[in-house]
């Protein structure tokens, strides 16, 4: 690995003055999701190139994993009547199914607020909730699913994470949780200096069902009533096979 | 053992559900009650979405009933004329009871009347049930025994009698037909089997023996969650099959067992103890109306309830 990380330096020597730029790859770009599939870490690692002198001033890293966005419903529960009963909702556009933040130091001092903003970096930047229909504040709600998915670990913010070597190799580890949903996980990286945002790289994980899972997915979603039907003669003969072995056990 | 569940997209341990089943499979050959009310709760607890919980449910007390209806088959205690009966009021009731759903799901808040409606009929199920076995069981332990009293209440005055011989009964089609209906409605509203309604109504109801009563129950749960099974898989795709088989394999050994245990009782005691069982499950949902929640908010995608 390493040895491949000084290649990639020396293979690179031509740049415009003063350019830092990122080269990286990771450990697998494909992620297979099997009966027994438990998690999967995925090593990152990169290189910055970059033309002329060195600047002085200390460089950081930010990476950020985002799986495939979906909309989703956050409900607030409040009491009537003694009971306590969904009383307001918001229907957010749209939120990352998992996201993970790693940087080299502390996030909050890394990263200018404005630069956050345009490259939405931090979870809440993620989340686009227009016209959400509650009565209430929208943040409230946006807070409560960051709040909620970080409890379930869908959501790491981990300060610190990312190793980096003579301001030159940097290297993490970002674990991808066994509740993983299929899709492409965005990955990308960003040079960072003086809270602004120096270059960028992005590429992708691929999660995919694979062997049984993937088939019985597809079955459930293509055909439907055979699966359906697939199901309860698996019941129906699970039942009658317990009973005849039942049968047989008692009799001796 | 992690297993990775295709349709549900969560990972589970395996032996984890292989007890869950397994426990609600006992009470299901004990009982009659196809289990759902309380396996329900269980596996949103351990994280399984709802949407998937409630539908692959459905598909294992397929299993669990079928297994424990074949034990009652070998004791002749299944009364299939009684059941075929209460199957026809059943599905009328069923059919009845989702157009009820949409209209209730229309107007909103279709889930607290769901969860009321829980809490309500567990509570004077539960609560009858267990003041009348309680007084049976005191009666039992008097001395003298009374000669049982025949009741020739309206039952017995409607037309077309049947007699159902083995139930030792000869009453009039309509009151099985209404019961069914009832429960049909009811259970296509709460999207259960309905076992929990439908045994204490075919012991007081229709005067039904007990021992007979929960193999029959059992018959007719087996074609209802069928059907439920069927209607979740073509239309909401939720059917996780990894999760029903890991749930029914526990289910199917379990019920044998519940079916052993269960006729090994008496009467009143396998009667007071299914009492307890709603009581504690209506407790627990009572709570949860009642007690502030340490989260208010909750998630749900779009498109669930």
């Amino acid at each position: 690995m390493r040895r491949f990380l000084l290649l990639i330096l020396l293979l690179f020597p031509g740049l415009a003055n003063g350019e830092e730029t990122i080269v990286a790859d990771l450990s697998q770009r494909h992620v297979s999701i099997t009966t027994n599939f438990n998690g999967s870490e995925i090593l990152i690692f990169g290189a910055v190139r970059r033309e002329g002198p060195r600047i002085d001033e200390p460089l950081d890293v930010i990476i950020t994993v985002a799986g495939p966005p979906s909309p989703i419903t956050v409900r607030k529960k409040d009491r009537v009547a003694g009971i306590w009963v969904n009383t307001d909702q918001a229907e957010l556009d749209s939120a990352p199914s998992f996201y993970a933040m790693l940087s080299t130091g502390n996030l909050d001092e890394i990263i200018s607020a404005t630069e956050d903003l345009r490259h939405r970096i931090t979870t809440p930047q993620l989340i686009r909730a227009v016209d959400v229909g509650a009565t209430e504040g929208t943040e409230n709600f946006v807070d409560a699913l960051i709040r909620i998915r970080e409890e379930e670990g869908a959501y790491q913010r981990r300060d610190n994470s990312v190793g980096i070597i003579d301001e030159t190799l940097f290297r993490a580890t970002v674990e991808l949780p066994a509740n993983l949903t299929e899709g492409d996980y965005d990955t990308t990286m960003y040079l960072v200096r003086n809270g602004e945002v120096v270059n960028k790289f992005a590429t992708s994980i691929d999660v995919q069902k694979v062997g049984l899972e993937r088939f019985l997915f597809s079955l459930a979603h293509n055909q439907p009533l055979v699966y359906g039907l697939m199901s309860l003669a698996i019941a129906i003969a699970a039942g009658w096979l317990a009973s005849a072995a039942f049968t047989v056990m008692l009799r001796r | 053992m992690q297993i990775y569940l295709p349709i549900a997209e969560v990972s589970v341990n395996a032996f984890l559900l292989l007890g869950l089943g397994g426990m609600v499979g006992v009470l299901s050959g004990m009982f009659g009650v196809g289990g759902g009310f309380l396996m329900t709760p269980l596996l949103f607890f351990i994280g399984i979405p709802p949407a998937v919980a409630v539908a692959t449910e459905a598909n294992q007390i397929v299993a669990s009933s079928f297994s424990g209806v074949l034990a009652h088959l070998k004791r002749k205690s299944v009364d299939l004329r009684m059941g075929c009966v209460l199957l026809i009021g059943g599905l009328v009731g069923a059919a009845l009871g989702v157009v009820i759903f949409n209209y209730l799901k229309a107007l909103g808040q279709v889930d607290l009347l769901v969860r009321l409606c829980y809490v309500v009929f567990l509570g004077v199920v539960g609560s009858l049930m267990f003041v009348e076995s309680l007084n049976a069981i005191r009666r039992s332990k008097q001395p003298v025994a009374r000669p049982t009293r025949k009741k020739h209440g309206l039952v017995h005055a409607l037309p077309f009698k049947m007699r159902f011989r083995v139930s030792g009964l000869y009453i009039s089609v309509i009151p099985p037909i209404l019961v069914g209906l009832v429960v049909g409605i009811l259970a296509a509203i709460m999207g259960v089997g309905g076992g929990f309604i439908m045994v204490p109504a075919m012991i007081y109801l229709l005067g039904m023996p007990t021992k007979v009563v929960v193999g029959t129950s059992l018959f007719q749960i087996i074609f209802v969650t069928g059907f439920t099974t069927l209607l979740h898989a073509t239309t909401n795709f939720t059917v996780d099959v990894v999760l029903a088989v890991l749930l029914l394999v526990g289910g199917v050994i379990g019920a044998q067992f519940g079916t052993i245990i269960g006729a090994r009782m008496k009467a009143e005691q396998l009667r007071i103890l299914l009492a307890g069982m709603v009581l504690l499950v209506c407790g627990k949902l009572a709570c949860d109306l009642l007690i502030m929640p340490s989260e208010l908010y909750s998630l749900a995608a779009e498109g669930g309830h």
